[in-house]
């Protein structure tokens, strides 16, 4: 049964106990820094290079303003030739922040959209990254000919069932980037 | 108006319990009565609200400065453990007859995960209030927050509590007796919150 | 496996069900259990948690001070879950982004220092480490069934396999969902319990 208590093995217990404890957590903090920072690392190369066209060499992540707040994009380059960018974009969602990659070629168009993160309602809003019909609009969407921004709002995108602001956000989120975009090219 | 979109968020729209399920254990322990609702809520108002304010100093302080941030859970457990026996020792000194009315909830309260919940979300989670840029909360909205949150916790079992003291006195069938029929009840009273929803 | 061994297993799937009989960790029960495979995975999360708590809590127990116990077991098992969220992090980051806040919320699940208390710090490392398998797949168990009711009455699919066109009914996978399967759930199991 448990030892009888007086002030120094109390004392004494407690304080090897957290020693122990800490030195454990920081080996392991150490041991899996580097698997951590590599499947961060290979979420975002995945997420940027499904929202690019094949080829072309990508850049580093540079700075950039967007819907008016700071964030980064990437260039994707054949020779010297800019093939799109990757634009990362941030709006407000239902729940919080909704996150984006989008990529624009030079021309203005968008060639895809791929969701980083989200907090929306899942099996509502959540959809905007699983429901094919609903961000499968987007990809190849010019805005020169269509409006973006959701039919209740007098655009052109089908908003996803009972998630209108979840919609209107992703489509928000698009146009930024689009925007943003323009800007680069103006420089 | 950021205080008002932050109290409004945090009580009704995004209610702690009935929407994030923080602090289910107590919830479904203490709501029996209005009077055991109450106490509870008032040591879980106080005790979220302190745990925050200093979670926050040790986290901005200490963890970050020294590089230490994987350490949060354990030394937020042991600061908020540490901190309800506090809590308990001075109130028996000074004040009896609020120790009287809270004392025997605060040693549960520990375990309330409501309390680690609020600390840890203030310190990794970026917030957006009415439209506005997300952004990790300062020391003042953290606090604010913090309050706001307890409160809604707090609203929601009493509200609850008052309910169950209306469904003992009803004729319910066997085998929903108790925790069951608490749980339906619960489940509308959500749905009513979820008017709420996409308010802020 | 001798009898005795095999009711410390067995006790936690049914007899002291943690979820069903002691209603215990409600919290990330409700709150992850939006399909099958959250559910599932964090079950399995908790009883990893739960195992190795277990086994070194039992191993200390008879060093450790009587009136620091309780600091002492919160230590251990806030140890255990930081490692499990770093190996999350590292390996399975979609499920670790998916259950978010409630990994590192296993330190207060009432389940995990509960049997700590109430079983491995009386008991040897061998029931122990038992005791924590039972309740933990007793637990997971539990946490599938919920996530598999919500999830086929809230998206109509099942371990991500739709079997409908469409929306299923969305109340089952958002908060009220999740009161509601589990009241009635409950007194399925009471039925069961009463009948045997």
């Amino acid at each position: 049964m448990a030892a009888k208590s007086n002030l120094i093995n109390m004392a004494v217990c407690l304080t090897a106990v957290c020693l122990v404890c800490s030195a454990l957590l920081g080996g392991m903090y150490a041991l899996t820094a580097e698997p951590i920072a590599k499947a961060n690392a290979e979420i975002l190369k995945a997420s940027i290079g499904s929202v690019l066209p094949e080829g072309g060499e990508l850049s580093d992540a540079m700075p950039i303003e967007v819907g008016g707040q700071p964030s980064e994009y990437y260039v994707s380059k054949a020779g010297d030739e800019v093939k799109a960018y990757a634009v990362k974009s941030t709006t407000v969602g239902f729940g919080g922040p909704l996150t984006l990659m989008v990529g624009v070629t030079p021309d203005g168009t968008v060639y895809n959209t791929s969701v980083l993160s989200h907090t929306e309602t899942p099996g509502l809003g959540a959809k905007c990254s699983t429901d094919e019909r609903f961000f499968s609009q987007f990809k190849g969407f010019d805005p020169a000919g269509k409006i973006l921004s959701v039919k209740k709002d007098g655009g052109d995108v089908d908003a996803i069932t009972a998630s209108t602001i979840t919609s209107r956000a992703y489509t928000l989120a698009v146009k930024n980037a689009v925007e943003a975009v323009k800007n680069i090219k103006g420089e | 108006m950021e205080f008002f979109l932050i109290i409004i968020s945090a009580i009704f729209v995004n209610n702690i319990m009935l929407a994030q399920f923080l602090g289910t254990c107590p919830f479904l322990g203490v709501s029996n009565k209005v009077s055991t609702a109450t106490g509870m809520s008032g040591a879980v108002v106080f005790v979220i609200t302190l745990a925050t304010l200093v979670t926050y100093l040790i986290n901005k302080y200490l963890l970050v400065v020294f590089g230490l941030e994987f350490l949060q859970t354990i030394a937020f457990i042991l600061v908020i453990a540490a901190l309800v026996q506090m809590v308990e020792i001075v109130l028996k000194k000074i004040s009896p007859s609020l120790y009287q009315a809270l004392g025997i909830f605060l040693p549960l309260i520990t375990t309330n995960c409501a309390v680690l919940g609020v600390a840890l979300n203030v310190v990794t989670k970026e917030f957006t209030f009415g439209g506005g840029a997300a952004h990790m909360l300062n020391l003042g909205e953290s606090v604010v927050y913090a309050f706001a949150t307890a409160l809604g916790y707090g609203m929601a079992l009493i509200l609850f509590a008052g309910l169950r003291e209306h469904l003992e006195l009803n004729d319910v069938p066997e085998t929903f007796k108790g925790v069951p029929i608490a749980l339906v009840t619960c489940g509308i009273l959500a749905m009513a919150f979820m008017g709420f929803s996409g308010m802020v | 496996m001798s009898n005795r061994k095999f009711d410390i297993f067995a006790k936690g799937f049914f007899k002291e069900n943690p979820t069903f009989v002691l209603l215990l960790g409600m919290c990330p029960t409700l709150a992850t259990t939006t399909s099958a495979i959250n559910g599932l995975s964090m079950g399995l999360a908790t009883l990893f948690v739960l195992v190795l708590s277990n086994i070194v809590i039992s191993a200390i127990a008879p060093l450790v001070p009587d009136k620091v116990h309780i600091p002492v077991y919160i230590v251990v098992i806030a140890t255990f879950v930081t490692i499990l969220q770093f190996a999350m992090q590292a390996y399975t980051p979609d499920m670790y982004k998916t259950l978010g806040l409630f990994i590192p919320l296993i330190v207060v699940n009432c389940i995990v220092l509960g049997r700590a208390e109430a079983f491995a710090s009386k008991n040897g490392i061998v029931d122990s480490a038992l005791d924590g398998l039972g309740i933990g797949f007793g637990f997971t168990m539990s946490l599938t069934i919920l996530g598999m009711v919500r999830e086929i009455l809230g998206s109509g699919s099942i371990f991500g396999w739709k079997f409908i066109s469409g929306d299923g009914l969305l109340v089952f996978v958002m908060a009220p969902g999740a009161f509601l399967a589990m009241g009635y759930l409950m007194v399925l199991f009471n039925r069961i319990a009463k009948k045997n």
